[in-house]
């Protein structure tokens, strides 16, 4: 048997189940994370899109359609590798991110992802986001620009469709 | 330089000594406190087996929430607040209880972890325990972070969101999964059943299997804490549960992003480290911590003493050694010499050189007139016969009005602290290395009034079942028993650990007693050993 009287023990035992609560207790909800600023807000910029092939499509000439199986005598042939997506993040007319992203795949011939997120100081900002999808034209065929409030906390999606472009929600 | 290497290694495992010894130092204080206060109940001595108790108290609190639970983007979080609010007396103490007590789990498996690391439990016959921990530690946490998103508050929305972008970093998925927490029409409520199949049902099973493989080295494992410790820790959590409620955050909106959390840092502590220093950081201390935690037992490998050696001569096939053995080291076999019988036979691989089985065979008796004592199964570097001589020669050496000899675990405090000219001190490897027909030698052929076996505190063997065997042996419930012609007085069980303050007050008690017992003419009283949990 331990020493000291079973009475002072017991008490010693409580107190140990108490320190032993208290401190779950106090690690489970303490202390607290800030995770986001109170001044800030995040603009997160997430797009999966297929770049336009690398070359030009050409048609098979009869001949070489011949040469084929019947079941493979496609006459458009394009180039199976992608072009990268090359992205660009402006605020307030700065340069917040500039990025090229290659095509998915072995063969590069996926589409790309790409996924940022940028904490900026929440209020009114004017946003531009830029894409080119290929590497046969200049310029920006997707550009789009808008000025938007971002509330402290406010998570602003900029996400992209190839049918109604770059869209900020 | 290869002159050198040897030194080197020397150095390393000096080294790796030093710092373990650091750690135990520092749970010391921790351990004589919670002995004295809970005895052989210590939750230090049962960490494991608590661990895997609160793992029960979670379950079954998960399995009346989950009772309630919608798995729903739109159902989740109204399902848990409804449960806490409306029904805070039993759905709430439930979900708190669950929380708490899976937070409870990471720290005593923290604890458990340490713990055994500080005794150098990792390396030897026992890297296969260490190393099947590991995953356990990966499902726990796994466990414990599906549990939070299945809130579906702010705090689910971090833990989810980070959680995706971590796993985005990784070169293994192509279509990043933060897409799905992008707005509120991208995530759908197939999220959540996947969520509950996980937590519920996957990972759950998965740290069962964990669980089974890393008690699978170990004879007669250890997987629930004594009755009254695990109702105290319930009691605690239950108290806890009152006290302070677990709740909710805000429900999760992807519109906006949590801004203070009030963060449970038994499970999400990983996240603030990203946030700080971002995934490559995050994974290099996970994947790094998981690799040092799976290389530590060959950091250096330990040295090994030799194992134990069965002497076919005199081994008849009793099982005793076999059914001792804490590690599952002996095995059956066939006799090779004695028709229809059995011979012991050690599995090197397994075997931790804590000599149990030389103190389980019948044939260590020292009374044989044999000129050479060989035991059926012994240490090599310390035979039965050698343990003899030694205790013998020990116990001619004494004189004084009350003569005692006291044996001393070498995982316990020294014997030798109590020596003096009428107390020798015979060291053993483990306490159950010693035949209980040497305590009966001793007293009835070499006229020592009282023995002393002295080792780790109760329940928490060195080699895990030792205390427990002396006790069943000396108390007649287990063989080799002490014969009944042996008074029992006469013999006291400390059970001190390394605290040598209460190896001197244990062995003074036992001596005033015999002297007691001596001037009155009569048999001492049963002994109440001070501060060890002694026995006689």
């Amino acid at each position: 048997m331990p020493e000291g009287g079973a009475t002072l023990r017991l008490a010693g035992q409580g107190l140990a189940y108490a320190l032993f609560a208290a401190f779950v207790g106090f690690f489970a909800v303490r202390p607290a994370w800030t995770h986001l600023g109170p001044g800030d807000a995040v603009i997160k910029v997430s797009i999966v899109h297929r770049g336009q092939p690398v070359g030009e499509c050409r048609e098979r000439s009869e001949e070489e359609l011949a040469r084929l199986p019947p079941n493979m005598r496609i006459k458009l042939v394009c180039p199976r590798e992608r072009s990268p997506l090359e992205l660009e993040v402006w605020l307030d007319g700065r340069l917040l991110h500039r990025e090229i992203k290659a095509p998915s795949g072995l063969r590069h011939d996926g589409p790309s992802y790409i996924y940022r997120r940028f904490v900026v100081p929440a209020g009114e900002h004017v946003l531009r986001v830029r894409l080119r999808d290929s590497v046969r034209a200049d310029g920006y065929p997707y550009d789009h620009s808008e000025r938007v409030r971002l509330d402290p906390g406010r998570a602003l999606a900029v996400d992209f469709d190839p049918a109604e472009g770059i869209r900020f929600r | 330089m290869p002159r050198d290497r040897p030194r080197r290694a020397r150095g390393v495992e000096t080294a790796v000594r030093t710092l373990l010894r650091l750690m135990r130092g520092a749970f010391e204080p921790f351990e004589r406190l919670a002995y004295r206060l809970f005895g052989g109940e210590s939750p230090f001595h049962h960490l494991g087996a608590l661990t895997i108790y609160l793992f029960w108290i979670v379950l079954v609190s998960g399995l009346y929430v989950f009772a309630f639970y919608e798995t729903s983007v739109a159902g989740a979080y109204a399902s848990v607040e409804r449960l806490t609010q409306e029904q805070w007396y039993l759905g709430g103490v439930m979900r708190s209880l669950h929380r708490y007590a899976s937070d409870a789990a990471v720290l005593t498996l923290g604890l458990h972890i340490l713990r055994e690391l500080s005794r150098d439990h990792h390396r030897g016959p026992r890297w296969f325990s260490w190393l099947t921990g590991v995953p356990n530690l990966w499902m726990v946490y796994m466990l414990g972070i599906t549990g939070y998103w299945m809130v579906w508050d702010e705090l689910a929305q971090y833990v989810a969101v980070a959680t995706a972008e971590l796993l985005d970093w990784l070169p293994v998925f192509t279509d990043p999964m933060a897409r799905n927490f992008l707005t509120e029409g991208s995530l759908g409520d197939r999220f959540f059943t996947l969520l509950a199949f996980l937590h519920l049902l996957g990972l759950p099973l998965i740290l069962v299997g964990t669980i089974w493989l890393h008690i699978q080295r170990i004879s007669r494992p250890r997987i629930n804490p004594p009755r009254r410790l695990a109702m105290g820790t319930l009691l605690a959590l239950l108290a806890l549960s009152l006290v302070q409620p677990a709740t909710s955050h805000a429900p999760a909106d992807l519109t906006r992003v949590p801004q203070v959390l009030a963060l449970d840092w038994f499970y999400l502590a990983i996240y603030p480290l990203y946030d700080l220093l971002g995934a490559p950081v995050v994974w290099g201390v996970l994947w790094g911590g998981t690799l040092l935690l799976c290389a530590l037992p060959w950091l250096p490998p330990r040295r090994r003493a030799p194992v134990a050696e069965v002497e076919p001569a005199w081994c008849n096939g009793c099982r005793r050694c076999f059914g001792d053995c804490p590690y599952g080291a002996i095995d059956m076999a066939p006799h090779p010499d004695k028709r229809g019988k059995e011979i012991s036979v050690v599995d090197p691989a397994l075997c931790v050189s804590c000599g149990i089985c030389e103190g389980a065979c019948p044939s260590a008796t020292p009374f044989r007139s044999v000129r050479e004592l060989v035991s059926g199964i012994e240490l090599p570097q310390y035979p039965v016969q050698v343990l003899r001589e030694r205790a013998r020669e020990a116990a001619r050496r004494l004189h004084g009005p009350v003569r005692i000899v006291v044996f001393g675990c070498g995982h316990a405090a020294d014997p030798a602290l109590v020596a003096r000219a009428d107390t020798a001190a015979v060291p053993l490897v483990c306490a159950a290395m010693l035949p209980p027909s040497l305590v009966e030698y001793l007293i009835r052929r070499e006229g020592v009034d009282g023995v002393v076996i002295a080792g780790c505190r109760a329940g928490d063997c060195e080699y895990r079942l030792g205390t427990r065997w002396v006790e069943e042996r000396i108390s007649g419930a287990r063989e080799p028993h002490l014969r009944r012609n042996v008074p029992r007085e006469r013999v006291a069980l400390c059970w001190i650990g390394t605290d040598g303050t209460l190896l001197r007050r244990c062995v003074e008690d036992f001596r005033a007693r015999l002297m007691h017992a001596r001037a009155a003419g009569e048999a001492a009283p049963p002994a109440t050993a001070a501060g060890g949990g002694g026995r006689a």
